[in-house]
């Protein structure tokens, strides 16, 4: 294996990680609140489906990202007044949204563009384009460093280097800020944050919000970044990936970072070696391209030492009594 | 002092009292909990609040505190009417409230509990910088030292609720609330918590002091308002009432405190307890060479601070030691040896031997909380033949039996339908027992019978016990109340670190020499120990020094 052929490689598992570790983050911010979130899938699910589709109609991917924020809001909204509002079992709720979404998204794509589910391919202006970063070109020559900085580094879309710039920023609001600070302590003991004077149902709202809005991105990168339109599930249990990612970086966002780019990279390999030729045997696709849902099996029957979620996470909150 | 609120907000007027409440009701559903409730509480006094469990106590304090909204009625916090609609406007207003549940993030430090809610500004490293500078100013000035930079979950349950004390001081609370503080405690914390509140008094602070327990009433408060069914029965000064007549009002009639009971006529041994070793999954030594008898027709009682082994004495008994636990010794049961580790020594096994347990923890151990009554009422023993016809539980006779221990029990409500928890602790222990002793055990296990109970059940749970061993069985009684102990028991052994320190006739010792065995000193050294115990030193830490403007 060559340097040009890993950094191929690694090229891939970012632009493979980017939709999972953005779902990842959305679903750090509703589980630290306290609200378990299994409904990453469906407000990908919609986010992916509403940017395709108004970026086919209108030719902007901007605007389809708004939609696609729009969509997943508008899940993430009924996730809330459900299991927030109401007091309902947050999973069921979650199981409710990802099957809304699964129905709802090729309804609406029959049914407006009559395409079996599908949304138009975008092409070129529909679509974020790659962003060439600043000397790229002219440090391309300059070995390793120049062609990580040209080849890896630089040309991903937008959204990519929007998902990196989060983890950062996710780590700073959570334990550098009041707000960081309430929603750990809501996720952990929401009484001491309402004996404390602050209001529980607002605090968790907010995350939900959030994570609404982070999912949205998510979507919209899958359907207007990564790929070029909307194709019926093309979430691929992503959600369910990202959840994975959440549990084994024990809701931490740098961690949630590596964790990330293990699937990521995982994925790409399946890519890129579809039959992996191990000297004695050859590895089939098919086992290679399950390898993802595979570790996160692993993952989520805790063979990689005990994760504790946030105490109070999955209950509603009532008082006393 | 420091804080968040702006003092000047707050109208002083040194004639009205600082605490009005004005026909205060509030139902659950169809419980009635407070019952036009009005009292006042006077400036710079600690005023008690003393009833039974499911009095309405800690109801009207949540209501105060702006946690629950009243159905009626008026607040009045220095003279002012104030409409308390959450904890903010509680806050706000000078009042501070430490939970019976203490309300604190586990995996935070204790500066981040501190600032929660209070912080100054949109980052955390401002608020936390002058939340050190304040703390260790209010640790100086009420011996309330905690490390900061500790999280509450390594910290000691004394600890924790000073943590709660200063988050009340932090956000200035002139009236401080404090619901049931001595419950979690060890006498050593009990008593420097009410030196903590002596001194908070001494500054001028209102302090509600919420407790069942008399003695601690008689010891440090000026005025007392006694709670009964809801409604407030009585207010008055401390200095003008005695405990047997706060004890009436409580209950509403007369009762015993001290429990009357022939002499024991001990017969044979029924349970032979020899060199039983434990050592937990970690490896740590929970009891060590323990040995005792305990003869029909008498009561056995192991005195002790909670968390000396009485609790893996007691499980290991009924068969159920923790897991990874690793277990020597013998025990013998009517003269035949009982299986310790093998798979005849499970829990099921010990009762059909004829080993009753009352458990310490009823909620967790002794009840399931969401099933109803008489399913409760038959645990354990739901494979008793009165209980199955064929194949089939016989639900009906297990509810016919449940009616009838619940009118020999005189369990409250009689409905054998009700869940578990919807029955105040009283009744819920009152449950067990029934359950327990009604199946005539040869020995019955009783952990900690009477905590969390009310007078009125702690007074009828002794009746039963003693009944019991009048009609010629054995029992061991753990219990951390030395009174009840002492009042009980036909023999007393202490534990201490695993261990029994020495075994005492009532009759023939005293809470004095019972506190020093609690504490670990033998009789060898008891002569060198006589500048008493050093309280809690473990636990006493001294704030780094450091200057208050240090990293966040």
């Amino acid at each position: 294996m060559d340097f040009a052929t890993i950094i191929q490689i690694l090229d891939s598992a970012i632009r493979l990680m980017t939709p999972l570790l953005l779902a990842c983050l959305a679903g750090l911010y509703s589980e630290r609140s306290g609200v378990f979130d299994i409904g990453l899938e469906g407000k990908m699910l919609m986010a992916a489906f509403s940017s395709a589709a108004v970026a086919a109609v209108t030719g902007n991917p901007w605007l389809g990202l708004l939609a696609g924020i729009g969509g997943s809001m508008a899940l993430a909204a009924i996730h809330g007044i459900a299991s927030i509002t109401f007091r309902g079992n947050q999973l069921i709720a979650g199981v409710a949204i990802n099957f809304l979404a699964s129905g709802l998204t090729i309804l609406m794509g029959q049914r407006f563009f009559g395409l079996g589910g599908r949304t138009p391919s975008l092409t070129g202006e529909g679509r974020f384009g790659e962003i060439t970063l600043p000397l790229a070109d002219t440090l391309r020559n300059v070995p390793v460093l120049g062609r990580i900085y040209a080849d890896l580094i630089s040309g991903h879309s937008i959204l990519v280097y929007v998902a990196f710039a989060l983890v950062p920023l996710t780590w700073w609001v959570l334990f550098r800020t009041r707000f960081g600070l309430r929603l750990r302590a809501v996720g952990e003991n929401p009484a001491s944050v309402d004996t404390a004077g602050v209001s529980v149902t607002r605090l968790r709202f907010a995350a939900i919000a959030i994570c609404g809005i982070l999912c949205g991105l998510a979507g919209a990168y899958l359907a207007t970044g990564l790929s070029a339109g909307f194709v019926k599930e093309m979430t691929a249990g992503r959600g369910f990936i990202a959840l994975a990612a959440l549990i084994f970086a024990k809701w931490r966002p740098w961690a949630a970072l590596f964790s990330t780019f293990l699937f990521g990279l995982l994925e790409a390999i399946a890519n890129r070696y579809p039959d992996l030729d191990m000297g004695l045997i050859t590895v089939p696709s098919m086992f290679m391209n399950a390898l993802p849902y595979i570790l996160t099996v692993i993952i989520l029957a805790g063979f990689v030492g005990r994760a504790i979620p946030p105490r109070a996470g999955g209950e509603p909150y009532v008082k006393e009594r | 002092m420091p804080g968040m609120t702006d003092k000047a907000k707050r109208p002083e007027t040194a004639s009205s009292p600082a605490i009005e409440l004005r026909g205060i009701s509030k139902s659950f559903g169809p419980v009635q909990a407070n019952k036009n409730i009005s009292f006042k509480v006077a400036r710079g006094t600690v005023h008690g609040i003393i009833g039974e469990n499911g009095a309405g106590k800690s109801t009207l304090m949540s209501i105060l505190y702006g946690f629950y909204k009243p159905d009626s009625g008026e607040i009045l916090v220095n003279g002012q009417p104030l409409n308390v609609t959450d904890s903010l406007t509680a806050i706000r207003a000078g009042i501070g409230m430490v939970f019976q549940h203490f309300k604190l993030v586990q995996n935070f430090t204790v500066l981040e509990n501190i600032i929660l809610g209070v912080e100054d500004g949109k980052l955390l490293r401002p608020s936390l910088a002058k939340a050190r500078g304040v703390l260790k100013q209010l640790a100086a000035e009420y011996q309330l030292n905690v490390d900061p930079d500790e999280t509450i979950e390594e910290l000691s349950v004394g600890h924790q609720q000073r943590v709660e004390i200063l988050k009340a001081l932090y956000r200035q609370a002139d009236i401080l609330i404090l619901d049931e503080p001595t419950g979690v405690l060890t006498p050593a914390e009990a008593d420097h918590l009410f030196r903590i509140l002596e001194g908070l008094k001494a500054e001028g602070k209102t302090i509600i002091l919420i407790t069942h327990k008399l003695r601690e009433i008689m010891e440090i408060t000026d005025n007392v308002s006694v709670m009964r069914r809801g409604e407030m029965v009585a207010s008055v000064k401390t200095s003008e009432t005695s405990p047997e007549q706060l004890a009436e009002l409580m209950v509403g009639r007369k009762v015993l405190l001290n429990v009357k009971k022939s002499p024991a006529k001990p017969a044979q041994p029924v349970l032979e307890v020899r060199d039983l070793q434990l050592a937990d999954d970690e490896g740590v030594q929970r009891l060590r060479n323990v040995s005792f008898d305990i003869h029909a027709g008498e009561i056995f009682g192991i005195a002790g601070v909670s968390g000396n082994g009485q609790t893996q004495l007691l499980e290991l008994l009924g068969g159920y030691p923790e897991k990874g636990s690793t277990i020597t010794g013998s025990i013998r049961m009517n003269g035949q040896e009982l299986d310790l580790t093998g798979t005849r020594s499970d829990a099921a096994t010990r009762r059909a031997r004829g080993i009753g347990h009352i458990p310490e923890d009823r909620q967790s151990e002794g009840l399931i909380m969401d099933f109803a009554a008489w399913e409760n009422s038959a645990f354990g023993y739901h494979h008793a033949a009165q209980y199955n016809s064929g194949l089939f539980m016989n639900n009906n006779a297990i509810q016919q039996d449940a009616q009838e221990k619940m009118e020999r029990f005189d369990i409250r409500p009689r409905d054998p339908h009700l869940a578990a928890r919807n029955f105040s602790g009283g009744n819920q222990q009152k449950i067990v027992v029934a359950r327990e002793i009604e199946r005539n055990p040869d020995l019955l296990l009783v952990g900690q019978p009477t905590r969390g109970v009310d007078i009125g059940a702690i007074e009828f749970i002794h009746k039963r016990i003693i009944e019991l061993r009048d009609a010629g069985k054995a029992i061991l009684l753990v219990s951390v109340e030395l009174d009840e102990i002492l009042a009980l028991s036909d023999r007393i052994a202490v534990m201490f670190d695993g261990r029994i320190m020495g075994e005492r006739l009532p009759s023939e010792t005293t809470t004095g020499e019972l506190g020093l065995l609690m504490a670990g000193v033998t009789d060898t050294e008891r002569h060198d120990a006589s500048e008493g115990i050093p309280p809690e030193a473990k636990h006493v830490q001294e704030l780094p020094d450091e200057q208050a403007g240090g990293a966040g």
